[in-house]
């Protein structure tokens, strides 16, 4: 025996330590998007334990909703899940309009339609794309995202801003469609699949990926439901929930799409569900713009809650004075309380309203679908290993903005 | 929401549920803050509701209410007949309710966020924490008393209580998470960054309120009586430009 191995032997300290190491992970890291901490407990590379800390992007949502009209909800609606704003600011419209027992013009509701699957849409591309990226595939990350912004360019041409669009009102939308926005969404819809399909063609047979997404991050069905996840978290489990199919609202009762359900709730099942969601939301994008009246009013008929028109307020002076009404004193709600629950691009986004009869909400909760899923993360995470963190975390789809709010 | 739930709901509870309600067609049941957790389990374990999936939990703040400030709302949902029903109960201000974070998992995280945004507090909860904001944090921002454009004093860093809140940086590392005290640094001061982070110089405590009110209180009149013991110098440099 060499005098070496002698010493080695000798050497019972040279095993690595026993007890388990603290890591701290983010808030701010490059893993981490959106602003949130882990710590830690590792016992080699595997984790057994987890703090999930969340916060770090709290700015008062609920709180600053107490202070403001009801229309002034629309632009912090908008920065809840920022990838998919008009899907918020259709939740948020709905709420309100639910409250004062009115419902908007039939080719409104579809045009919301149309531009909340649009916005599902980028949502689920920007989701996949990241995920991809994050293991190391870079080609994919780019390619949706060049269809993400093709995407917010229509949303672009017809709401007048990239992302955070304000673009709902309560009783209707700031603006009629435009008169290319049938073409424009048709003309778009074929690069959609075509992306999609170069999608699965590039990642669905690729080693590495089907590696670290398949059996990783495992969530039970049971899990899922006493989490109160929601969304393509809760269906790559099993749990056929949308809230489209369940509890219809705006025209979703008129189209013919599927739910997209997995089996094991691994990462590769909610990648996949989210995929195939893309293809669902086309084809409603397909039945919607077919049903879609090309004209009629976009906006209830009622001065007491919609805007007159720019032209009026500034030559006639009712117009005037219910311009003047409606932004200083803001529309009156009835006094109740409502809850009002559309499916964002994450999952159940509800609206939870309070309203004591003034011109500004007594309380507004929002459920964020986010915080329940990021709360079945640490179920998810535990026992794996750490590497295993980033394709999780990554098809979680936490977003700061809507979780933390 | 369901008619048949709180059907289901009466029979079992009869006179303890204290009032039912259906506008909107949400279907929705009070009880007293005692039946909370009792009523909670029976919508998850009864065979015909199975309530197994949690939607939300929140709280809403009624101070000039006589009887009870706080409603407290539970909304879940059957995955078997997709049924939901919304439970609702009074809880008076430092009264403890019933924690259902057993019952289902998602609860834990929702009173833990009820707790921190209005001071509720769960019995028996395993790990009531603030969530949202710090644990440094006075008050409970989603209470009506507490005002929206109150100012806190920055905290610099997190006291190590427990090993899961490890400071993210020791207290003579990194910048300083604050803007520059020019006033202090044109006066040639040692303390160049605002006194409610002031800490971070050396001091290893943090500044309670009142004591950041009052520094800066005492330096607003320092700089008061400076003026008006040099009147002159201002109003030359006024004409001047």
């Amino acid at each position: 025996m060499e005098p070496a191995d002698e010493l080695l032997n000798d050497q019972a300290s040279l095993e690595l330590d026993a007890d388990p190491m603290r890591l701290n992970m983010g808030p701010s890291h490059p893993a981490m998007h959106g602003t949130i901490r882990m710590v830690m407990d590792l016992d080699g590379e595997n984790l057994v334990n987890l703090d999930v800390q969340p916060g770090y992007l709290h700015r008062g949502f609920e709180k600053s909703c107490e202070r403001g009209t009801w229309a002034q909800v629309f632009p912090y609606a908008d920065r809840l899940n920022y990838v998919s704003p008009m899907l918020n600011n259709v939740g948020w419209s709905l709420a309100v309009e639910k409250l004062l027992g009115i419902e908007v013009p039939e080719r409104c509701q579809y045009y919301r339609v149309v531009l909340g699957e649009l916005s599902r849409i980028a949502d689920h591309f920007t989701c996949n794309g990241a995920s991809a990226m994050e293991l190391g595939a870079f080609t994919p990350f780019l390619w949706l995202l060049k269809v993400r912004d093709w995407v917010w360019d229509i949303l672009e041409r017809e709401t007048g801003a990239r992302m955070t669009h304000s673009f709902g009102r309560i009783g209707g939308m700031a603006a009629p469609p435009t008169p290319n926005f049938k073409d424009d969404v048709r003309q778009l819809i074929p690069e959609l699949f075509k992306v999609v399909k170069e999608t699965e063609i590039m990642l669905l047979r690729n080693r590495i990926f089907l590696d670290r997404m398949q059996g990783v991050g495992v969530l039970t069905k049971e899990q899922a439901l006493s989490y109160g996840c929601t969304g393509p978290v809760a269906r790559s489990t099993g749990i056929p929930y949308d809230v489209r199919k369940d509890h219809p609202y705006l025209v979703y009762d008129r189209f013919d799409f599927d739910v997209p359900i997995g089996e094991d709730g691994d990462n590769w099942d909610r990648f996949m569900v989210r995929l195939e969601e893309i293809r669902q939301s086309i084809r409603i994008i397909e039945q919607a713009l077919e049903q879609m009246p090309d004209d009629g009013p976009v906006n209830v008929d009622d001065p007491r809650i919609v805007y007159p028109d720019k032209q009026d307020v500034y030559t006639t002076i009712e117009a005037t004075i219910a311009h003047f009404k409606l932004v200083m004193e803001g529309l009156r709600v009835p006094k109740g309380e409502v809850y009002s629950f559309t499916e964002g691009g994450n999952g159940e986004l509800g609206f939870h309203i309070v309203s004591d009869g003034s011109g500004t909400p007594y309380r507004v909760r929002v459920r964020p679908p986010c915080w329940y899923n990021l709360a079945a993360a640490r179920e998810m995470l535990l026992g794996g290993m750490i590497a295993d963190i980033i394709p999780t975390f990554g098809s979680v789809n936490m977003i700061g903005g809507e979780c933390d709010r | 929401m369901s008619q048949a739930a709180l059907d289901r709901l009466s029979a079992q509870f009869g006179e303890r549920i204290l009032e039912t309600s259906d506008a909107f067609g949400e279907h929705e049941a009070t009880f007293a803050a005692k039946d909370w957790v009792e009523a909670a389990r029976f919508l998850k374990d009864d065979d015909d509701l199975q309530m197994d999936h949690f939607i939300d939990l929140t709280a809403i703040d009624y101070p000039e209410r006589a009887s009870a400030r706080f409603d407290v709302t539970l909304m879940v949902r059957s995955s078997v007949n997709s049924q939901r029903i919304r439970l609702r109960t009074q809880v008076k201000d430092a009264e403890k309710l019933g924690t259902l974070s057993d019952i289902w998992l998602g609860a834990n995280w929702a009173e833990r966020e009820v707790f921190d945004m209005f001071g509720i507090e769960f019995q028996d909860h395993p790990d009531l924490r603030r969530i949202l904001l710090y644990e440094e944090f006075i008050g409970h921002p989603l209470r009506k008393d507490y005002p929206i454009d109150k100012a806190q004093p920055l905290v610099p860093y997190r006291e190590v209580t427990d090993i899961t809140k490890l400071p993210p940086f020791g207290i003579e590392e990194g910048q300083p998470f604050a803007r520059i005290d020019w006033e202090a640094r044109l006066a040639g001061g040692d303390h160049q960054v605002s006194p409610a982070i002031g800490v971070q110089q050396g001091q290893r405590r943090t500044l309670s309120d009142s004591e950041a009110a009052q520094q800066i209180q005492a330096r607003i009149d320092a700089r008061m009586a400076a003026e008006a013991a040099s009147p002159a110098d201002t109003a030359e440099e006024d004409s001047g430009e």
